[in-house]
C-alpha cells in the first residue's frame, strides 16, 4: 500500500467487523514540528489483553476464510520504518484505538493519497456506521461527520449518488481549503 | 465549496425521487474491500463504480465495500448479484469496473473475460 489513506481504509474495516457504530480519524500535520499522526477510534466491541497482544503478528486473524491478517501489521511498519511509532489499545466492550505518528519529512512516509476515496467508501459501508473526519494542518481545522448529514438530509440515503457525490466534493475542497497558504 | 444549501437541494430533490421508486429488483455490486483487495487496487475500483453509477443516473443499483472471501490471489474481486443470480469477477481493474457497468448492468451481458473459472492467470 503505498498511500496512508488505504491502510486507513484498512484498518478502519476492522472497526466495521467490530460492530462499531461510530469511527473517528484524526489527521494531525504538523510539519514545523515535523509531525504526522493519525489516529483511529472507534466503539466497536474492542479486544482483551491475549487478542491485544497477538494482533500486530501477521499470522493472527480472526478471520476463517484465510490464515493471515497483514492490515494491522502492515500500518505498523508504515509507522516504525517512516521515523515513527504505533500503538494501539482496546478496551472489551468500549472500543479500540490506533494512533501511528510519522516524521513528517521522512523520505519513506509515504503520502496520504485519496483520503476522500478512503471516506467515501467508508461512508458506504453496509452498516451506516457514523464517520467523523477530522483534518488539522498546522492551525486550521476541517471537519467532517455524516451525523451532521444525516440530520440536514432527513432520512434521505448517504448512498443516494447525488448525495455521495456532494460529499466527496465537500471533503475534497475541504482539505484543499486547509492545505492551503495564508492569503495576505 | 460545495455549501450545506446545495446538499439542502439535493435532499429536496433526492425526496420526489424516491415516491417514485418502488422497492422491486436492486441490483447489488459488492466489491472486495480488505487488505488483500486495497492492495490489489480495490479503491479506485470502487470509486469508478460509484462514479458510473452517479454519472449515468442507474436509479436501482447499489455498490457496498465487503471483505475477502478468501481468493486473494485473484482480488480485486467484484460480485453482481441480481435477485438469485451471482456473478463473480476477478483481477477487476479501473476499465474492467467501467466495462462491467457498460456490457453488463447497462448491456445485461456478463463480462467473460473477468469471469472468475474463465479467466487465465
Amino acid at each position: 500500500m503505498n498511500e496512508l489513506s488505504l491502510h486507513i481504509l484498512d484498518i478502519c474495516q476492522n472497526s466495521i467487523q467490530a460492530n462499531a457504530t461510530l469511527i473517528e480519524i484524526l489527521i494531525d500535520e504538523q510539519p514545523a514540528s515535523n509531525r504526522f499522526s493519525i489516529t483511529i477510534r472507534d466503539n466497536g466491541h474492542g479486544m482483551d489483553e491475549k487478542t491485544l497482544s497477538e494482533v500486530a503478528d501477521p499470522f493472527y486473524t480472526t478471520r476463517t476464510t484465510r490464515k493471515v491478517g497483514m492490515g494491522v501489521s502492515l500500518f505498523k511498519m508504515a509507522a516504525e520504518q517512516a521515523g515513527g511509532s504505533f500503538t494501539i489499545t482496546s478496551k472489551p466492550n468500549q472500543g479500540t484505538q490506533v494512533v501511528a505518528t510519522f516524521a513528517h519529512d521522512h523520505l519513506d512516509r509515504a503520502p496520504l493519497g485519496a483520503i476522500e476515496d478512503t471516506l467515501l467508501i467508508l461512508i458506504l459501508n453496509e452498516a451506516g456506521i457514523d464517520i467523523r473526519y477530522e483534518h488539522v494542518v498546522n492551525d486550521r481545522t476541517y471537519v467532517f461527520d455524516t451525523r451532521d448529514v444525516k440530520q440536514i438530509l432527513n432520512g434521505i440515503p448517504l448512498t443516494d449518488s447525488d448525495v455521495i457525490m456532494w460529499v466527496k466534493n465537500n471533503i475534497t475542497e475541504g482539505i484543499t481549503s486547509i492545505h492551503k497558504e495564508e492569503s495576505l | 465549496m460545495k455549501s450545506l444549501e446545495d446538499l439542502k437541494r439535493i435532499r429536496d430533490a433526492a425526496q420526489r425521487k424516491v415516491t417514485m421508486r418502488g422497492k422491486n429488483d436492486f441490483t447489488r455490486i459488492l466489491v472486495g474491500m480488505a487488505t488483500c483487495g486495497i492492495s490489489a487496487g480495490a479503491r479506485p475500483v470502487m470509486n469508478k463504480i460509484v462514479e458510473e453509477i452517479a454519472e449515468k443516473d442507474l436509479q436501482n443499483v447499489t455498490v457496498t465495500p465487503v471483505g475477502c472471501i478468501g481468493e486473494c490471489a485473484i482480488e480485486p474481486i467484484v460480485e453482481v448479484l441480481e435477485g438469485e443470480k451471482r456473478t463473480t469477477y476477478c483481477r477487476v481493474d479501473v476499465d474492467v469496473a467501467e466495462r462491467i457497468i457498460n456490457e453488463h448492468i447497462i448491456g445485461g451481458k456478463v463480462v467473460e473475460d473477468n469471469l472468475i473459472g474463465k479467466y487465465r492467470l
